[in-house]
């Protein structure tokens, strides 16, 4: 069993029009900017994949990443918690024009949704958005004298995210707090694509550090440089 | 003019109630300022919504890791016995009742309890952050505030009239001018500024102060 994958471009092929893709990071820590720029280029190259339904904490941030995925028109809805950052422009600018569609989940409630699409989980409660307006026309049930709001699992047609370590049958480590929702959308995603500091032999990894089983993982492709969302913001740079 | 504390001192003050081995969470934002006040004789354990057990402070300008950060994207450093862990384990911490305490901001905080500290209304981009998850985990839930809006409306009010955050959350509030617990749909005044009548307090608050004991002084350093 081989996981890895040569280029960028083989590891994205099959990300098509229309997708609910997750997008692993938060901010700009496990934001795996290289892949994300790599479906970019196929956009401005082939006009694909456009319409998609992003899930992620945050819209994209400056000129990079997520955020140069909106500016360029591939994405219809963003599915987050928190749609603001340093430079919120890119989301803001086209959300006030109504071009891009948001739907808005407490962080917690967003993980959970997550970790219940990889688990098989239709639907749980929480305590999460109880009495506001982020929890009207959801069901509500009383348990044990408290009063909850059921919630719905989310699952994707592919999460792309970023690992520090892969090894070729798929387990993955993490840097650092990096990790954020990567393992959950690993598990919600019918394709999962890392983007991986390092691919190493099966057996390198010691099983014990393995934070993601190699059964959550369908393609790695190694990014040795990787960089960091803030250090290209800081530079000012636009993709 | 009246004499107020200053958000320091607010928050200061809030870090005095908190106990050695406490696992805490604060909002982004001024309620991050506790975490310098912390009593040096006691051991809190901060947590943040993004994976992180016992982070300290920045780092100097230069040293940033930023795969290193804390909720508001700040970089941050690592103490003895950190742990990080991915975002469900993250929030079944807050969910799950397993934080001591979690303090916060407001706009608004009702005698009830009802908080309203993420949305200023219709207009603009709505966002939410973990601040929905955090008032229905933590123990306790508090709030650091200003007693009064910019414009001199009070922020403790019978009824939010903003977006609520949560229902009958929030326990105790520590203001520019007051220290007030949440109790049984009233706000009990236990601490004011000495200096300051109960009449000028209650002047400047939307809700009935209750006097459930004695009202001891708030007295806060210069920090």
């Amino acid at each position: 069993m081989d996981k890895s994958v040569a280029t960028m471009a083989a590891a994205i092929a099959d990300i098509a029009d229309g997708m609910t893709i997750m997008i692993g990071g938060f901010g700009g820590s496990g934001a795996p900017i290289e892949l994300i720029h790599a479906l970019i280029d196929r956009f401005r190259a082939t006009g694909s994949p456009k319409n998609l339904t992003i899930v992620n904490n945050n819209a994209g941030n400056g000129r990079i990443g997520i955020a140069a995925m909106i500016d360029a028109g591939m994405v219809a809805k963003m599915v987050c918690s928190f749609p603001r950052s340093a430079d919120p422009r890119a989301f803001t600018e086209k959300y006030l024009a109504g071009e891009i569609g948001l739907e808005l989940v407490p962080q917690g409630t967003l993980a959970e949704r997550i970790r219940a699409g990889g688990a098989g989980i239709p639907a749980f409660y929480t305590p999460t958005s109880y009495g506001t307006d982020l929890a009207k026309g959801k069901p509500t049930a009383q348990f044990d004298g408290r009063m909850y709001v059921q919630e719905r699992w989310l699952k994707a047609d592919a999460a792309i995210i970023k690992a520090e370590l892969a090894d070729r049958q798929g387990n993955l480590t993490y840097r650092k707090a990096a990790r954020n929702f990567s393992p959950l959308m690993a598990a919600a995603a019918s394709v999962t694509i890392v983007q991986a500091t390092r691919i190493v032999e099966p057996g390198a990894i010691d099983p014990e550090a393995v934070i993601t089983p190699g059964i959550f993982v369908n393609r790695i492709v190694e990014i040795s440089d990787a960089q960091q969302e803030e250090a290209l913001m800081r530079a000012g740079v636009a993709y | 003019m009246m004499h107020k504390l200053s958000n320091a001192q607010i928050a200061w003050r809030a870090a005095q109630d908190i106990t050695d081995g406490a696992y805490v969470n604060l909002g982004i934002g001024f309620p991050e300022m506790v975490a310098k006040f912390q009593p040096p004789d006691r051991q809190a354990i901060f947590h943040t919504e993004n994976g992180i057990l016992n982070f300290g402070e920045s780092p100097p300008e230069g040293e940033e890791d930023w795969d290193l950060i804390n909720a508001g994207k700040k970089a941050v450093t690592l103490k003895p016995g950190a742990s990080f862990f991915h975002h469900a384990d993250s929030f079944a911490m807050v969910r799950g009742g397993h934080l001591d305490v979690a303090i916060l901001g407001a706009y608004e905080v009702a005698e009830t309890g009802d908080l309203a500290n993420w949305s200023t209304g219709p207009k603009g981009v709505p966002a939410v952050g973990g601040a929905m998850d955090l008032v229905h985990g933590a123990r306790r839930v508090a709030v650091i505030t200003d007693h009064v809006t910019r414009d001199g409306k009070p922020k403790l009010v019978k009824n939010c009239t903003l977006p609520l955050t949560g229902v009958a959350c929030v326990s105790r509030v520590y203001t520019s001018l007051a220290v007030i617990d949440i109790e049984g749909g009233r706000f009990v005044l236990r601490e004011k500024l000495p200096g300051l009548s109960l009449d000028d307090l209650q002047a400047v608050t939307g809700a009935q102060l209750v006097i459930g004991g004695a009202v001891g002084d708030l007295i806060v350093p210069e920090v």
